[in-house]
């Protein structure tokens, strides 16, 4: 091993003069980055050096790192810095890192957070997930194989997570006897290829991760070599922690701070820019100006606030302001709009499903958004366009979607807290996808609702009722329709002004176009519920009676209304019931083959968790079901 | 003007408060009476002034802390006007459960048992925790918002990706989340921000003449008359210091004469142990707090 001495910590100063070296660790900024490599390219080894190197490993840890090391190290009896990092006991056993691990050291002059992520190509979800935070990357090649696929691939998403500096580590340099050819032949090929993805500049350093070459010392065996070492490139890099702090002022609103009648502040972390007491602020999407009264914090008032910082401000009038809006400069407001263009990257094992609604956070924001079928994927080895109807885990694809409601944003180009998003699957909660705003397809400022003086409330008033959707629920034969006509039999002898929507009336017009796969039954039950939806505003009562077999799409049509015009009725009928009975024999011609996805048969009924009303239908004849459901919902 | 790196840090901690605040129904501050609690209570108080907190603080008790922390523990929520919930497991207190007899059940009972107890009693949904990443090799792989299942279930395969600062907090019934808000802090940033900060410690932290046994390779306080000794066993006045604080007779002093706050981080730093080296807790194997966080312990 070439160093062992210590580098960079300043040994001397703590322990002549603790309270300087205080001062010095205190003004210290910091630098997060990344390292990706293919799984041999030495990264966990680079690693455990550089926290081996700055004496981030205690000897308690050490003495067990050499017992592992023995145990199941590679690297005979010498320390094997990889198992410092490679965390989870069963990635420990595989010997491969399969998650995102954050480390920590320090110097001099920073403070670092690394994040480690793998080089698989199954786990690109991971790098993304790094590559989020980080101002720099280090991609390391190995110098035996050079510039690999991989190489590729972890420099297009370095630079698609807009990480704007990026150093090219050629490790392994021991192993080709340190050859400058070696090193200047991957430098070449590299620069040809970061040309083409738009990667402007990088800085290669030759490295050994194993022996310490050019990490922390500048190495003796590469005197060819004059540029930095890698520790001294991390140090001095000019990532400007406030790279945000030319750009217009921006805070989105996470919290409302209230604790008194006489005090109300808004709270956020300032995303971009600065703010000073007495400027001319915008709050978006209301679009209302006031101006900044106090910057408010624990320590005091502040003159000045930027950004990065955590803060509370008050305003000089009393305006409305919540979670979710934002704060800005009033002359340079950020834009608000429905539908986009966005790079996005599928993070779960389920599948990208196009027009469903998924919940999408973007800043403090939280809407409903529906993403249409991609328009092209991107072969992530090949940086080609290709086909494809969805987008499976790790999959990058270019998509457009729309919001439920107009958001704040900024393309991500320009801003990654107003342009980056998560997509959240509504059943399981999972977050599915990361997503990047590449610009808006229209602006919703430009598209205005008619503010009709006849409203909603007023259609309802004339017919003196309250909208409601009864939406029947349930396997064919369940008796759906049978239910559905009974009850608007009563509601209509009640004087009541109804339409019942069912099979027969929405498939030969509204949907003829739309068959039987998953993504079309998706379509269909969404225009079945934006049909519901206009009719509610008429003032009317809707009764719909389709099998309806996804919860995902039922949640889809109750959050199109508003609260409480939604009752869910499952039709609850066993399977074996409802085949026996059969009545229009599809049952049979299913369990023939001769239809495909019938649910029940072939493609899953999802049972309502919670319905407002369920109807057994072993236990009750039509009239008691149509009773039951009058009594529950109109008290007759 | 650029931030340092406490600033960025303290910044950090402050938003993801805020989050959870806005995000959850019924949210609490685990609190340990250590350092990093300290710490932790500290950045709470920043992130909702001039509001308190809006959350209480919880203390799962095992009745074998040091006295100096139960002293401390009160006073400390009523200065942040904070509630104070403290639990005890009832069960492991009618067995008379102690570190004395019962090893490793005591750690399972009181404070694994008892966490998943007081959160299902008061029906929390999210729980902020005072951990560190730096601390151990499986937290650095660990979530900022940790999920868990109904039954307290850590699956380190089945976490959400967390991208920029974008916490997912959507839940099913049942689940809960622990949040880590101090997850990129290391040791030497929370000593460093308790001084800059002033933030009040308990005295253990600080080097002091105090009675002490060896037991096992670990220098142990006899904090009270509960401490069984050995035959021929007297306790020894030693200066000692603690690194960490839990159970007393479970944590390990380091013999020191570090009594100001500079000092005892110019001894962290010098030293060549890790924190956790005085923890029995982590000795039982390599995988050992990753086994324990899939039980439920934090």
């Amino acid at each position: 091993m070439a160093d062992t001495e210590t580098i960079y910590k300043t040994d001397a100063l703590i322990s002549e003069d603790i309270d300087a070296y205080l001062e010095q660790h205190r003004h210290k900024t910091m630098l997060r980055f990344i390292t990706c490599g293919s799984v041999d390219d030495g990264k966990s080894t680079l690693i455990g050096r550089l926290l081996y190197d700055s004496k981030m490993i205690f000897e308690d840890q050490l003495a067990h790192l050499e017992a592992d090391s023995r145990k199941m190290g590679t690297q005979g009896e010498s320390i094997d810095f990889a198992l410092l990092v490679d965390g989870l006991a069963a990635e420990r056993e595989q010997g491969i890192t399969i998650d995102v691990a954050y480390r920590f050291f320090a110097t001099e002059k920073r403070k670092f957070i690394v994040a480690d992520t793998p080089g698989h190509e199954q786990y690109t979800r991971n790098m993304v997930t790094g590559a989020s935070t980080a101002d720099l990357a280090v991609i390391l090649v190995d110098a035996r194989q050079g510039v690999l696929t991989q190489t590729r691939r972890h420099s297009y998403l370095a630079h698609l997570l807009g990480i704007r500096h990026i150093v090219l580590a050629v490790n392994k340099m021991d192993l080709v006897n340190y050859d400058q050819n070696v090193f200047d032949a991957i430098v070449a090929d590299y620069k040809t290829f970061a040309k083409n993805i738009g990667i402007a500049a990088f800085t290669a350093i030759p490295i050994s991760g194993l022996a310490g070459d050019n990490i922390a010392n500048a190495s003796a065996q590469t005197d060819w070599y004059a540029g930095p070492t890698l520790i001294e490139h991390l140090e001095t890099v000019d990532v400007a922690t406030n790279a945000a702090s030319g750009h217009p002022f921006r805070l989105p609103v996470q919290w409302v701070n209230r604790p008194n009648l006489d005090f109300r502040g808004f709270s956020g972390q300032i995303s971009a820019g600065k703010i000073c007491v007495g400027d001319e602020i915008r709050i978006v999407p209301s679009g209302r100006n006031t101006k900044v009264q106090r910057i408010v914090t624990q320590d005091g008032d502040l003159d000045e606030a930027t950004v990065g910082q955590s803060i509370t401000l008050t305003f000089e009038d009393e305006i409305d302001c919540s979670r979710g809006d934002v704060i800005a400069t009033a002359d340079a407001p950020p834009a608000i709009a429905d539908t986009f263009e966005a790079t996005l990257v599928w993070m779960a094992e389920t599948p990208l499903v196009p027009r469903r609604g998924y919940w999408l956070k973007i800043g403090t924001q939280m809407v409903s958004a529906t993403i249409q079928p991609p328009k092209y994927q991107i072969g992530i080895n090949t940086l080609e366009q290709l086909a494809a109807k969805t987008l499976e885990l790790n999959a990058i694809g270019v998509c457009t979607f729309s919001t439920d409601k107009p958001i704040v944003f900024e393309p991500y180009a320009d801003s990654k807290e107003l342009g980056g998003f998560v997509l959240i699957d509504k059943m399981t909660n999972n977050t599915v996808a990361a997503g990047m705003i590449n610009f808006s397809l229209r602006r919703a400022h430009n598209i205005h609702w008619q503010a009709a003086d006849v409203n909603r409330d007023a259609h309802a008033t004339l017919k003196d009722q309250k909208p409601l959707v009864l939406w029947f629920t349930g396997l064919s034969g369940s008796g759906k329709s049978t239910i559905a006509n009974e009850v608007e039999k009563r509601l209509y002898a009640l004087g009541k002004h109804t339409f019942l929507l069912d099979g027969d009336n929405v498939r030969h017009g509204l949907n003829k176009d739309l068959g039987f796969t998953d993504t079309d039954r998706i379509e269909n039950i969404r225009r079945i519920g934006e049909v519901a939806k206009l009719m509610t505003d008429a003032g009317l009562i809707v009764l719909t009676a389709f099998i309806s077999p996804f919860r995902t799409e039922r949640r889809m049509v109750r959050d199109m209304l508003p609260d409480g015009e939604f009752i869910e009725i499952h039709v609850d009928t066993p399977l074996a019931v409802a085949e026996e009975r059969d009545v229009k024999g599809l049952y049979k011609k299913a369990r023939a083959g001769m239809l495909k996805n019938f649910t029940g048969i072939d493609s899953p009924y999802e049972a309502p968790e919670s319905p407002e009303i369920r109807i057994d239908t072993n236990a009750m004849s039509v009239e008691q079901a149509a009773d039951e459901i009058m009594r529950k919902i109109f008290d007759a | 003007m650029s931030l340092t790196h406490l600033q960025r840090l303290e910044a950090e901690s402050i938003h993801i408060m805020r989050e959870v605040v806005a995000e959850s129904e019924n949210p609490v501050m685990l609190y340990s009476v250590g350092k990093d609690s300290a710490a932790m209570l500290h950045v709470a108080k920043k992130a909702f002034y001039p509001s308190p907190p809006p959350f209480p603080l919880l203390h799962v008790d095992t009745t074998w802390k040091f006295k100096d922390m139960y002293a401390l523990r009160e006073k400390a929520a009523a200065d942040a006007g904070m509630q104070l919930i403290v639990h005890k497991n009832p069960e492991a207190e009618a067995q008379g459960i102690n570190p004395f007899d019962h090893g490793a059940l005591h750690t399972d009972m009181w404070k694994t048992e008892g966490l998943k107890q007081a959160l299902d009693m008061h029906g929390f949904d999210v729980a902020f925790g005072g951990a560190r990443r730096d601390e151990e090799k499986s937290r650095a792989k660990e979530r900022v918002f940790s999920f868990r299942t109904a039954n307290h279930r850590w699956e380190p395969k089945n976490q959400r990706p967390e991208l920029w600062q974008l916490y997912n907090a959507r839940k099913a019934k049942g689940e809960s989340i622990r949040v880590f808000p101090m997850s990129n802090w290391t040791e030497l940033d929370i000593w460093q921000y308790i001084h800059l900060e002033n933030i009040e410690i308990v005295p253990l932290y600080f080097a002091a003449p105090r009675p002490t046994v060896e037991r096992d390779g670990l220098l142990l306080m006899v904090d009270d008359a509960r401490f069984p000794l050995a035959e021929g066993e007297t306790p020894q006045m030693r200066s000692i210091r603690f690194r960490t604080l839990g159970c007393y007779p479970l944590t390990g002093a380091v013999e020191s004469t570090a009594a100001t706050l500079p000092e005892i981080i110019q001894e962290m730093l010098l030293t060549t142990t890790s924190e956790r080296q005085g923890r029995a807790i982590d000795h039982d194997s390599a995988a050992s707090m990753e086994k324990k966080k899939q039980e439920g312990y934090f």
